[in-house]
Order: structure tokens, then sequence, then C-alpha cells
């Protein structure tokens, strides 16, 4: 049971709240953002999603740089309120199209109608778009996704959220299409975010996928769908500790440690033939989040080096070699390593003939970075960077830098080998014939290569 | 970036310039009011929009409420939601202005469509007016019988706030019972849900007030409720489920194949992809098998996969809630999660408030198979960028060491930390090394070694320079340098701010004193001089203790300051098992995440049903009869829980010693009373009235009142444990002994009995706290008394009455 619901723009300012028992101060939106900014003297750490002042309990997500807010007296499921916030962002995306600061503001009367469908006297009474459908009834604006800058200051909440922009579709589940005819179409995307560590002599210390199978529906009349997976995979590797790779390398199976499912999934065949089987509801959502941490192939190989050079200088020396095949690229790859503190200046040198690279060091935290629009597969990159101490360095280099970081995207391409056989939409006739888009998605959750 | 004042906010295109523009809103709504032009509802769209927006931003724009009010005939549903919204904000302060609004709610309440009907229903209960509730009877009433289902679960949210407006009129108007009758009887799974949510929320608020709200919750946790939820649970939505799933884990289930029956049932909902109602289930699971150990230990490895897909699937924020969860189970069962360690390894992309939580997880799993890895690990981040994280993980490194029977390993790390030299690096380390040597002395040499080479200069934290200055004192016929580093420490005495630090280089000078007292003796005559004139009062009070000491005798300063030491075996745990068990039975709640139980943080109004209550589930009036009578419930204040530990030792203590003087003076006068028990051997003589009475409200009065008398740990024999499978057991076994049962719950292994007993022929009562652990065979009783003289006699009594239990 939750007392308020406030949505608040980086600034801080209210973009929607909405009071539901009356039991907590109106002020409480100044007193959650003050906290939430100065949680530490030092700025250095972020408040943490749930915390309590002067009795009152105040909940938060970011979602999109915005924050998303709960508060309430009494002693509820923190993960209930959580998921609850982040379900409320994803009804809203589902009607807006587009989630954002302007989306929003444009459309808060709608918003508040939402508001007041899906949470009554700080009850949950549904989070369900399709139910919602039919009791809300204003249009939504539609915000040209095409226009939206990322927000500058934005990208810092990004990072830490695990959503990625560019798979799901920008489309409002309500909004009619230019013709006025809805578009009958179904997204399955299948993103898996990978983490590894490499040790310092390049061994891999820690790897696992966390994969999503996200589903975005805009067919008419709810039609049955079968989703099959590989017939070879299986579910929970028994006894013995899950990091054991001698067992599962080589035998060509899939071997997910855990899974769960969205309560539209039917398990009926599941374990027979490896289907699901759903009737999928309006909007997005996940229709299976699996974990792993089988052995796989990871999609970049890190190599650093650094040397000395004199008291005063250094070279660092970073290659990445793309592993996976040449008919796939990866996108928006950045390469990050903190350097010494008392690093005074980086002069770059990039390979011969370098396109769409960049390279920058950033004074302030003295960090590295070295930007790669594009890779393609099997290809491989070198970054040679001069470093200039403002002091001698007296203890061993490698203590005071690294680890060498990476964030990446590589559409079309994912590591598990988990794949959607077909999808099958139920007929209902001859003629039917909606557009099916299955998409694969592999990105860096947590890529770290130590020195 | 300075926080918003409350006053000026960000300009914003739609920020009115002043009063000018809410009268020309007004004037304009004005216009419209009548009007029924086409295309009229669309520029009334546009006027109510702008309102709300400022509503939204926190300008008061309740003066408009009439013209709103007078806009709002109309059919476009849009423009009436938005009405609602804007009379729902205001109709509070405008409590005149808002029976204005009834007139056309209530017509509303009559629409033929039922979307209309609902939303004016809700609007209507929303006004939070008081003078207005009798307005709302009527339209609840039809609404909770309305046909559409909609309306229905508008109506039951409806009851709950004309509750919270007048809870008087709402039980009045029997609505509760017409709830509960819905919440049996609806096909509407929400309208359900709805009615559940209502009625705990009522009768936990009427729970001091009603004869009738103890014996109402009982019902709702009763066999037919609870199995009519679980056998829909699936046509619930999950937020409904999550609600149901609370509920089961108040049940108390016959018998071990009832509690198999609920957890195959609930089996498939760990799968599920909301992680409410994943943890909402393990709760069920763990309270479940609370006394089935081997059964519990299952649940933990079958929860595991399950938990940690949810911290690697959901949002930071979700992940963090889960985690907590976790970290609590990792706590109470580490070897289970063992061999998951690198679940808990840290990324380097993670939010601060996980990898804390990860840091914590990583030392509670160590054991001697992965202490290597995890020590590996962390001293990876000690290294880290992120400097509070870094410094987390040497103390982490620092508390597995402390935990460890073989800390080779990790001494040699800890001193590589010592000479990575980063100062907040050297600084915790020290204060490790430190707690280090204080549990493994046979360290000291390879220590003290690397300890000696780290400039004095180089260490500004006061914690790790009273640590290093405490290693400086007690090692100091190791450490060359010692009186000549004190020495100059001492010489700077004025310009070290902290008196910890003060401190401790008083008495570490003075243990160097008594090792090496030719090279110290000057140090030691400028620290006590420079202690002596210190203006901080226990700097003064130590520097003048030892000076005194000293010119009394040397030798026994020494033994004073500087005795031998044992090496300390445990360092005192934190938290108190108590309060670890009561975060425990607050599992999926915010006690997790905070790490306190909630009435450490939650106002006592807000805290619903009574604490104690709902721990002992079904307390029941102790009549010896075998269907349970609804209970009064017995209510411990805050005080009490809060200092039940203390509280405890304290008076064991004082009880011993009132005992022995009470008897002194009882040889001293030569008086023989009666009254009295004579040498423990020879039997009691106190009688107890047979048919003793004591209603529960003096009961619980007295039991706030009077001091514990006497507290202590009874063992139970093996037929005892045998014959309580229910506490009616053990309730007619103590009547047959003239001691009465107030009040008994629980379930097993844990039970809980309150017990009064009178004296024969006298008023005087005694009240008797027991709770008895079957799997441990053990009874803490706790015995207050209106005659304390009496305590141990009627303690005699009590545990020969108890002893004699389940022999035949």
């Amino acid at each position: 049971m939750i007392s308020q619901f406030f949505v608040l723009s980086q600034r801080g300012d209210n973009i929607v709240f909405r009071d539901y028992r009356g039991e907590v101060a109106k002020g409480s939106a100044e007193i959650f953002f003050r906290k939430v900014k100065f949680w530490k003297e030092d700025g250095q750490e972020e408040a943490p999603p749930v915390f309590n002042v002067d009795g009152v309990n105040y909940f938060h997500v970011k979602v999109v740089g915005l924050l998303f807010v709960a508060t309430t007296r009494v002693n509820v499921s923190p993960s209930l309120v959580l998921e609850l916030l982040q379900r409320v962002a994803r009804v809203i995306k589902d009607y807006l199209g587009v989630l954002s600061e302007d989306s929003l503001r444009k459309n808060f009367v709608l918003v508040y109608e939402l508001l007041d469908e899906v949470i009554d006297f700080g009850y949950v009474q549904t989070t369900s778009t399709e139910v919602l459908k039919s009791y809300v009834f204003n249009e939504p604006i539609v915000v040209d996704a095409a226009r939206l800058q990322p927000l500058g200051p934005a990208a810092i909440f990004m990072q830490g959220t695990k959503r990625m922009p560019g798979t799901a579709v920008t489309k409002s589940v309500v909004a009619n299409e230019p013709g006025g005819r809805k578009r009958e179409e179904i997204f399955v995307d299948i993103i898996e975010k990978i983490s590894v560590t490499f040790s310092s002599s390049g061994y891999i210390l820690t790897s696992e996928i966390d994969g999503t199978i996200q589903m975005k529906s805009y067919l008419s009349g709810n039609p049955e769908i079968r989703l099959a997976l590989n017939e070879d995979l299986s579910i929970g590797r028994g006894g013995g500790s899950i990091y054991d790779y001698r067992s599962s390398s080589g035998s060509g199976a899939i071997i997910l440690d855990d899974c769960n499912f969205h309560e539209s999934v039917h398990l009926d065949s599941f374990d027979l033939d490896r289907t699901l089987s759903l009737v999928p509801p309006d909007g997005e959502f996940p229709v299976m989040n699996y974990r792993m941490t089988q052995e796989f192939k990871p999609p970049f190989h890190i190599n650093c080096l650094i040397e000395e050079a004199g008291q005063h200088k250094a070279e660092v020396i970073i290659k990445v070699r793309a592993e996976f095949p040449s008919n796939i690229n990866a996108n928006t790859v950045v390469v990050q390593m903190p350097l010494p503190k008392y690093t005074a200046r980086a002069n770059f040198e990039l390979e011969p003939g370098a396109v769409g690279q960049r390279t920058d060091f950033k004074e302030a935290n003295k960090k590295l970075e070295w930007g790669l629009k594009k890779i393609v597969g099997g290809s491989e990159h070198t970054l040679r960077a001069k470093l200039t101490f403002s002091q001698e360095s007296h203890a061993n280099i490698t203590k005071e830098a690294g680890p060498v970081s990476m964030t990446f995207t590589i559409p079309m391409y994912n590591v598990s080998r988990l794949q959607v056989k077909y999808l099958q939409i139920a007929k209902k006739s001859s003629s039917y014939n909606p557009y099916r888009w299955v998409r694969y998605v592999t990105q860096s959750n947590s890529y770290v290569a130590r020195i | 970036m300075a926080p918003p004042a409350q006053s000026q906010r960000s300009p914003s295109p739609s920020q009115p310039s002043g009063k000018s523009e809410l009268s020309d809103l007004k004037l304009q709504l004005r216009k419209f009011a009548g009007s029924r032009a086409p295309g009229v509802d669309d520029s009334k769209r546009e006027l109510f929009k702008k309102v709300i927006s400022y509503m939204t931003i926190g300008i008061d724009v309740s003066s408009l409420f009439g013209e709103m009010v007078m806009c709002s005939a109309t059919s476009d549903i849009v423009l009436k939601k938005m009405c609602y919204l804007y009379v729902g904000n205001y109709a509070k302060v405008n409590p005149d202005l808002a029976l204005l609004t009834i007139n056309f709610l209530q017509r509303d309440c009559h629409d033929q469509d039922p979307m209309i009907r609902g939303l004016a229903l809700r609007s209507l209960c929303s006004l939070r007016v008081a003078n207005l509730v009798e307005y709302l009877v009527g339209p609840l009433g039809s609404g909770l019988k309305d046909s559409n289902s909609y309306v229905r679960m508008v109506a039951v949210i409806g009851v709950l706030k004309l509750y919270h407006i007048s809870a008087s009129t709402c039980i009045d108007a029997d609505f509760p019972s017409m709830l509960k009758h819905l919440m049996l009887n609806d096909s509407d799974t929400q309208v359900v849900a709805n009615c559940l949510s209502a009625l705990q929320e009522i009768w936990s608020a009427e729970a001091s007030r009603s004869e009738e709200a103890p014996r109402e919750r009982e019902a709702l946790i009763s066999k037919p409720v609870i199995y009519y939820l679980l056998n829909r649970i699936k046509e619930f939505s999950e937020w409904a489920q999550c609600l149901v799933l609370e509920l089961i884990t108040k049940y108390v289930p016959s018998d071990s194949s009832e509690i198999f029956d609920i957890m195959n049932l609930l089996e498939d909902r760990l799968q599920h992809a909301n992680g409410a109602v994943v943890l909402a289930t393990v709760k069920v699971f763990l309270q479940l098998t609370l006394s089935m150990t081997d059964v519990h230990q299952q649940v933990y490895e079958r929860i595991k996969a399950p938990l940690l897909t949810l911290v690697s699937s959901g949002s930071p924020e979700q992940s963090y809630a889960v985690l907590s969860h976790l970290h609590l189970l990792v706590m109470r069962a580490p070897y289970v999660f063992s061999s998951d360690y690198k679940h808990f390894y840290c990324q380097y992309n993670e939010p601060s408030y996980v990898k804390r939580l990860k840091l914590e997880m990583l030392t509670a799993v160590a054991n001697e198979s992965n202490t290597y890895e995890i020590v590996t690990e962390l001293c990876e981040y000690a290294a880290n960028v992120d400097i509070p994280i870094a410094r987390e993980s040497i103390r982490a490194v620092g508390k597995i060491a402390l935990q460890q029977y073989d800390v080779n390993a990790i001494v040699d790390r800890l001193l590589q930390f010592l000479e990575m030299d980063k100062d907040y690096v050297t600084a915790d380390a020290l204060v490790l090394v430190k707690d280090l040597l204080r549990k493994y002395p046979q360290w000291s040499h390879d220590c003290i070694a690397v300890v000696g080479n780290i400039s004095s200069k180089n260490v500004q934290e006061p914690k790790a320079k009273a640590a290093l200055i405490w290693m400086l004192g007690e090692y100091s016929q190791d450490m060359q340098d010692a009186p000549y580093i004190l020495e100059s420490l001492i010489e700077n005495w004025d310009e070290e701010h902290s008196a910890e630090v003060r401190l401790h280089l008083l008495t570490a000078v003075m243990k160097c004193f008594f090792k090496r007292p030719p090279e110290t003796q000057s140090a030691l005559g400028a620290a006590l001089a420079a202690g002596v004139a210190d203006f901080h009062q226990d700097v003064h009070d130590r520097a003048l203790f030892y000076h005194r000491i000293l010119r009394y005798n040397v030798s026994v300063a020494e033994r004073v300051v500087n005795p031998p030491k044992q090496a300390v075996s445990v360092f005192a745990d934190t938290q108190s098992s108590e309060i670890k068990d009561r975060i425990f039975e607050e599992f999926n709640s915010l006690s997790v995440l905070y790490q306190k139980p909630s009435y450490m943080f939650i106002d006592k109004e807000h805290r619903g049903p009574p604490e104690f209550a709902d721990e002992l589930g079904n307390l029941s009036i102790g009549e010896a009869e075998d269907n349970v009578v609804p209970s009064q419930r017995v209510e411990e204040n805050d005080k009490d829980l809060l200092l039940t530990t203390a509280e405890k030792e304290e008076t064991r203590g004082s009880t011993g010693h009132s005992q022995q003087a009470s008897f002194g003076i009882d040889d001293l006068l030569g008086l023989g009373m009666p009254a009295v028990p004579d040498a423990p051997p020879s039997p009691p003589q106190l009688k107890l009235n047979a048919k003793a009475a004591l209603d529960p409200s003096t009961f619980q009065q007295k039991w706030r009142q009077l001091p514990v008398a006497l507290s202590q740990e009874l063992s139970l024999s093996p037929q005892a444990i045998a014959a309580l499978t229910a506490p009616q057991a053990l309730l007619r076994h103590m009547q047959s002994h003239s001691i009465h049962c107030i009040a008994s719950g629980g379930q097993s292994p844990n039970f809980k009995f309150f017990f009064f007993a009178q004296k024969y022929k006298e008023s005087s009562n005694y009240l008797v706290e027991c709770i008895i652990n079957t799997s441990s065979a053990k009874a803490q009783v706790k015995i207050k008394a209106d005659d304390q003289s009496t305590s141990q006699a009627f303690s005699t009594l009590f545990e020969s009455a108890l002893s004699k239990f389940g022999i035949p």
C-alpha cells in the first residue's frame, strides 16, 4: 500500500504528483529530492532506492533520467513497490510510445488518468496495458522519436539501468498509424547482457549471461502464439558448483542455470518440446528471463600493456580483438580505463587509417576513453597512449590504473546460442499474415579486463 | 546544483505570471460553463488541462472550484475525469464547496455507463470531507451490489475510504460483513482482493477498539478462507497474488501434509517474472517449514536459483531489494550459499548500494574452501577508483580474517595493503591489523615489522592513528623506534584534535614506559603534563589517574595499565539474535532493507495490528476446552520489545541480590514469615487458589507495570515435548496445578503462554510468560509478582508443575 506517487525531472520538478491517501505531507517531493541529491556530502555515492526520513519511506527507480517515486508510512514489501514503479513506467511507455520528460509533460493528463486506474487508495488495481485500455480515454500526443536527443545529463542515469534503447519499438499501443489502420505486427527481441571478467593474464575469472526474451505485440484480437526454443535447451545445473566449466563444454547443449516466465506463459509442452505458448497482452513485457553461467566465447578479447618509459612517462597499449564472424558488427563501442591520479597528459596514437574512432582523456576523473563507432567481426584494433605524469611514480603503475572496461552492442548476435526456432501465430483467416520480427542483440553489462 | 527551493521553481512555459492568469482562467471557464455549443468540450479540455498543470506544480487553484464544478456538466468522459481529479484534490480544503459537487457525483453514480458509475463513486469517496459521509452510504451500498465488476471493485475500496473518514458510519452500515460476503462469493478476483485489503486494514485498525475485530481477523486466516484463496490463486493479478501469499504466511497448517500441499501448489510461483511474487512465495515457504529443519534446508536450496535470477534480470533497484533478502538468508545459512560466492562479486558499473551488500555477502559466505578466491577478489577492489568501495573491501578482508581459523594468506594481503602507499588504504589496514593482533597475537612479529615502517605522518585519520599508537604501545619492545615515535607525537600534542588519539597516546606511552623506562621517561613526563592540562575531561582524568597511580606504586600501575592480555576470541556481534529473528519474521518487508525490525522505524499508528499479537498468530484464551476460543490479545509495549535483552540481564542480577538481602534481613530479625520459602530443598509452602480469576485487561496492565521478578531457563523432559502437540494440552495440565492460562499461541516448535496464579485466600497475583521451544526442549520463563518476596517460592512450584507435564 502506497501513499503518494510522483515523477520528478532531473532538476526536481514535479511532472505528475498523485496523493492517494493523504497520510504524507505535501512537501515530500522536496524532502525526497534534497535527500537523493545530497545523499553523501562528497556526492560519491548514490542514494539507495529505498530510505526512510522521519517515518516516511521513500522508494524510487530511475528511468530515462526521470525519478519515479512512491511514499508510504507502512512496512510494505520493497520489491513490490519497486516493481510497481518500474511497471508504471512501462505502462506509460506503452501508451506514449516514447518515455521521456517531454512526452510525459505533454501527456500528463493521460498519465493522471492511468494512475487513477492503476492504483486506488494506495492499492494496486491493475498494471495490464490491456485492461487499462478500456478505462483510459485520453489520446496520447505522440512525441516524435527521431527528434529525441539523448538528454545530456540523463546519460548518467542511463548507465546504471539495464534497459536498452533502440530495440524496443517506439510506438504507442493505442495510437493509430497515419493511415488510420493499425499495422498487425509482433516483435520478439532476444536480448543478452553479458558480464565477463578477465584476469590480468587473460584468463576468464567469471562470466554470466542475463537474457530476456522481450515481446511487444500489436496484434488485434489476441491470437495465441507459440514460441519454439532450441530443443537441446536444459534448465538447472545439477549438483556441484555452477562454475564448473568442464562438464558443459563440447557437449553442445545449452544449459540455463535458471529462468522465469511472464504469467501469461503456458508451459504445458515446455518440458516436452521446449515451446512456450501464450496469448500476449498488449504492450511490452518479458516472456522469459534467463541466466546462464555456462562457458561461452567472449565476443571481445582485450589486451592491455603498461610500460614505464622514464620517471615521468609511461605508455599504455590497449588491443581489442573481435572474436565473432565477419558478417556481424559491433556498434557504439567504448573502452575506458582509469589512469594513475598523477597523470597530467595523455597523447593518443591510433592505428593508421582508423575511421570512426575517437579518443579522450577525462581530466576530471583521470580516465582514458576510446570510442569506436563500429567493429567488424574478426578485426583487431589498437590504441597507444603516451602518459605524462605530474610527479614521479614510485609504486607499481598497474596498481594505480585500470581495470579496462568495455561497453558495446552487437545486433543480430547472441552468445548463448539460444534461439527462437519458430514463432507461430494462431491463424484467424488464411489472409491473416502479420509481420513478425525476431531480433537478437548482445550487450555488455560488465565487461572488464584487469591489468 | 542547488536543490530547488519551494518557492522558486524552474521557469516552465505553463507558469502563470500571477493572479491575473487565474482570474483570466476563471472568466473563460464561466464563459463555457453553460454553453453547449459544438466544439466547446475541446476548449474546456484545454482549460482544464491548464488548471491541472498548475495544480501539479503546486500552485493553489482552489479559487476556481465553483467554476470547475459548473463546467462539470458534460458527457465528455475525459473532461469528467479531469474534473474529478481536481475536485478530489481540493474538496478537503473547501468542504463547503465540496457540497456543490455531491449533486452531480450522486447523479453520475446512477449513470447507465458502468465506467461513469465507477468513476463517480470513486470521486465521491475521495472527497475526504467528514460532514458529507451521509451521502456516501447509499451509493456505496448499491455500488457493492452493482452488476459490473468495475463498480464493485471501486465500491470496495470506497468502503475503506469511508472507514478512514468516519469509522463508525462504516461499521454501523454493516459494510464489513458485506465485504466479507463479497470476498467469498464474487466472481471477479480483483473485487475479492480489494475486499481482503479493506478487511485487513479495517480489522487491524479496529483491533484495539472492538471485541469482534480479533475474531474477524482470525477468520481471515481460517482454513476455509485460506483454501478458497489458494485454489484461485492463479486467477488473481500478480499484485493480488502477493496479498494472498502474505496472508498465507499467517496461516498455521494443522500438519505437515497440509504444509506440503500448500508448497506444491505454490511451487511454480517461484518461476514468476515478478520479483514481488517470488519473494512473497519464498516467505510462505520459509515460514511454513520453520519447525521442519530438514525441509527448511531444502527450501533454501530451492529458492536460491530463482532469487539469483531476479538479482540479475531486474533493474538495479529491484536487484537491491532482492539482494537485501538474499543477504538475510546468507547470514542465516552461509553454507548454503558458499559455493555461489562468485555471484556476489561486484561489477564495476553497479551502484554502490548494490556493491556494499555484495561485499557483506562475500564476508558472510567465506569459509575454508573459498576464502582464498574471495580475498583475492576483494584485493582487486581495494585498488578500485571508487574509494568508499575500496575501503569497504579492505574492511571486508579484515572481517574475513577475524572469522577464519587459518589466516596465513590473509595476513600477507593485509600487510600488502599497508605497502600500497595510499592514505585511505593504509588507514583502514592499520585498524584491521590492530584487531587482528588482538585476536591472533602470534602474528605480531610479521605485522610489527611492516607497521614499524609506516611513517606516522602519513596517517591522519583518528581511527587509524589510534590503532597505530595502540600497536606502538603494545609492541614497544619489538619496535626499535617506538619510544621516539611516541615522543614526537607527544611533542605535537596541541595539534592533535582527536581526543580518542590523545587518550590512546597516554596509554601507549605508559605501556612503553614499563617496557623501556629509560628511553620513555621524559616522553611520559611530557605526556602526563600535557594530558593534565588538556581541556578534554576524559583526557585530563586519565592523565591525572596515571600520574597518581604511578606516584603511588609503579608495579601496581603496570598491573593496571599493562596486564597480560588474553587474545580476543570472538568480537561482539552488534545485533542480538532476538532482533535478527524479528527481522526474519518480517521477511519481504522494509525491515530487511533497513536491517531493523519495524517497530524501530514505523510510527505506531501505521504499524497495523499489534506486533505482539501478530507474532503469536492465534493467541487464545486459555479455557480448557478443545475448541479454541478466539482471543483477547496481549500487547507488549515497545519499550518491552526494545529492552528485552538488556532487561533480562539486569533483572537476573538484581533478583539474586534482593533475594540475598531479604534473607539476610530475615535472619537478622529472626522472624518466621510463613510465606517466605525455606531453603530450596524443602517443599514450597506456597498455596495457590485453584479457582483464581483474572480478566485479560488486568493481566495486561499488571504485566506492563510489574518488573520481572525472576527469569530463568528450564529444561523439559522428552515426555513433555511429546505431549506438547498443541498448546491446550499444557493448559489443562497447568490448571490442575492451579496455574491458569490467560493466553497461548504459536506452533511447533515455538509455543508461547501467559499464565497466572493467585495465592490462596489472598489477592496476590503471579504472572508468567513461558516460551517453549520443543526442538531445544527448553522453556524460557519470566515471572512477575505482586508480592516479590514470594516469587522464588512460586517459581519452584511452577517448575515442579511443569516438570510433571507429560508424565502420566
